[in-house]
């Protein structure tokens, strides 16, 4: 669908995206380039990967947009795919969940997006929560090996939940019937995506330059109060800012924004918990040039069903 | 084998490729053409075809797998794959331990190691699993003699151990779905069979050099 290119606020806000994206680009060589500089250089590289992951990111959403609803649904089932796959392999599991893994990848998490594909909202809005739930438990129990039960149905239902289940409300945005926004739901979700993912960056920055008093240095010791408020207050500028390409008043789009910062926040802090649980520190390097996609969308993974259902809840009539 | 990589091989290669996402890393040496024995742990049927697809397409298309005899022409469609697709060297387990337990003739195991040291030629590689079977992934078994009694028949070839990681969690024994997980695959420093080095010290330490490259550790 071409549609997407005659949205003259769609390409106004991905034009925005784009300038941002030249100028940090510019600001990371210029940082890798500066020899005397008293920043750590592991941190620049790690904002120069930031910065390239979104490029990636940027042109296959360019792309999913153009090819229309399905191309944005198959571009989140990849991204669940990947992230599912991350969160398994750092995960334990034993030889009797086997099969169990095996439908949630190839049949759980496809079903999910083709429910939201097929706009079945009663339908998606159960299926993990409630059948996977059903299924998971019944399935290993099937396999025959009750060994840590309980805590193999949380990991793998829990995994499903985060990477499969809360992601996929992010595609769910482009179906919303929001009276006077026909056609322009990719402006929504590009909204989510921006507000987000600043979030993180700016949260970073604030971090780095400000940051003193950490929040919970046992789970990550790279988020202070400082940081995360600096971010928290920032980003929800921006998001307030952009409040033209949304259906929202000014007014409203900050209260949009700073759910979307807080519970990015959220979706940071538990990811690093699980991280430092199975103590994967490690394991994240040894992965590096595959991993890291879960890093990248914690924050997403918690904003976008609480986003989606706000503004179902409150302008889908 | 002059005739290059069947084109089945380098499908199914890319497939398992694809399925297990595997990383190599290339630890203890380099990619080289020389002639050389890539010995591994074995948990899954993917080892295999992972560790031959790791290996880069001028190297592996002088790799041959050393395979079970017993299984790989149990159907005519393993034996085909086996022998047509990635020209393995089918050998009969067991036959060499048996033939060096003075209970059978050590002819059985002598012919084994001359098919195998026939099968090297004067470039091919190998690839073997010296547990002889697959594990549990929880920790590598005893080698079997054929390592060495090789390496002893030709000594000009090196010894190169390699640990390949996950693989039981994606496609375990007794399964035939895989569950698309990460895996990793290292390569480590080659070994050699030391002057006067008998059998028994030298397989547990090329059973170390394998272990010792494991980057994740047990759970």
């Amino acid at each position: 669908m071409v549609a997407a290119i005659h949205d003259l606020k769609l390409m106004l806000l991905f034009g925005g995206v784009l300038c941002l994206l030249v100028t940090l680009t510019l600001i990371g060589r210029v940082l890798k380039q500066s020899h005397n500089s008293n920043v750590n250089r592991s941190t620049i590289d790690n904002f120069n990967a930031q910065i390239a992951a979104w490029w990636k990111m940027c042109v296959v959403f360019a792309l999913s947009l153009l090819v229309g609803p399905v191309g944005s649904l198959v571009l989140f089932g990849m991204l669940s795919f990947l992230a599912l796959r991350e969160y398994m392999t750092l995960v334990p599991t034993r030889r009797g969940d086997h099969r169990t893994l095996f439908w949630s990848f190839f049949v759980i998490m496809p079903l999910q997006y083709y429910l939201v594909g097929l706009q079945w909202y009663t339908f998606f809005a159960i299926m993990i929560p409630v059948l996977a739930c059903i299924f998971i438990p019944t399935s290993i129990a099937v396999a025959g090996d009750t060994a840590h039960f309980l805590e193999r149905t949380s990991k793998i239902q829990f995994g499903l939940m985060v990477c499969g289940y809360c992601l996929s409300h992010a595609p769910a945005l482009l179906q919303l019937k929001i009276p006077g926004f026909e056609g322009h739901d990719a402006r929504l979700l590009l909204y989510l995506g921006i507000v987000d993912q600043m979030n993180d960056l700016l949260q970073y920055v604030w971090g780095k330059l400000i940051g003193k008093h950490k929040i919970a240095w046992r789970v990550n010791p790279d988020k202070t109060w400082e940081g995360s408020l600096g971010g928290l207050v920032s980003a929800t500028a921006l998001g307030t800012l952009l409040w033209w390409a949304t259906p929202f008043t000014p007014l409203q789009s900050a209260g949009m924004s700073f759910t979307i910062c807080i519970l990015g926040f959220a979706g940071g802090l538990v990811v690093s918990a699980i991280k430092r649980d199975i103590g994967i520190k490690d394991f994240g390097a040894v992965i590096e040039r595959r991993g890291g996609i879960l890093d990248r969308i914690d924050s997403l993974c918690f904003a976008a069903p609480i986003f989606f259902h706000m503004v179902r809840y409150y302008f889908v009539p | 084998m002059s005739e290059g990589i069947h084109p089945i091989a380098s499908l199914l290669a890319a497939v398992a490729r694809g399925i297990t996402g595997v990383q190599v890393q290339w630890a203890g040496c380099e990619p080289d053409e020389r002639q050389r024995i890539y010995f591994a742990n074995h948990t899954s049927h993917l080892d295999f075809i992972v560790l031959w697809s790791a290996l880069p397409s001028e190297i592996r298309a002088h790799a041959r797998p050393i395979a079970a005899k017993d299984y790989w022409e149990e159907t005519p469609l393993r034996h085909y794959l086996a022998e047509n697709v990635f020209k393995a060297v089918l050998v009969e387990r067991g036959a060499i331990s048996k033939a060096n337990s003075h209970e059978e003739p050590k002819f059985v195991g002598r012919s084994l190691i001359e098919d195998m040291a026939a099968a090297l030629g004067d470039r091919n590689s190998l690839i073997l699993f010296p547990e002889g079977t697959r594990g549990t992934g929880e920790k590598v078994g005893e080698f079997r003699g054929g390592l060495y009694h090789l390496a002893l028949r030709r000594p000009d070839v090196e010894l190169v151990p390699a640990y390949m990681e996950n693989m039981n969690r994606i496609l375990p024994k007794g399964e035939f779905l895989p569950v698309p997980m990460l895996s990793l695959l290292t390569f480590g420093k080659p070994i050699q069979v030391e002057p006067h080095e008998t059998k028994h010290p030298f397989l547990e330490r090329a059973r170390e050099a394998v272990s010792s490259l494991r980057r994740i550790g047990p759970a």
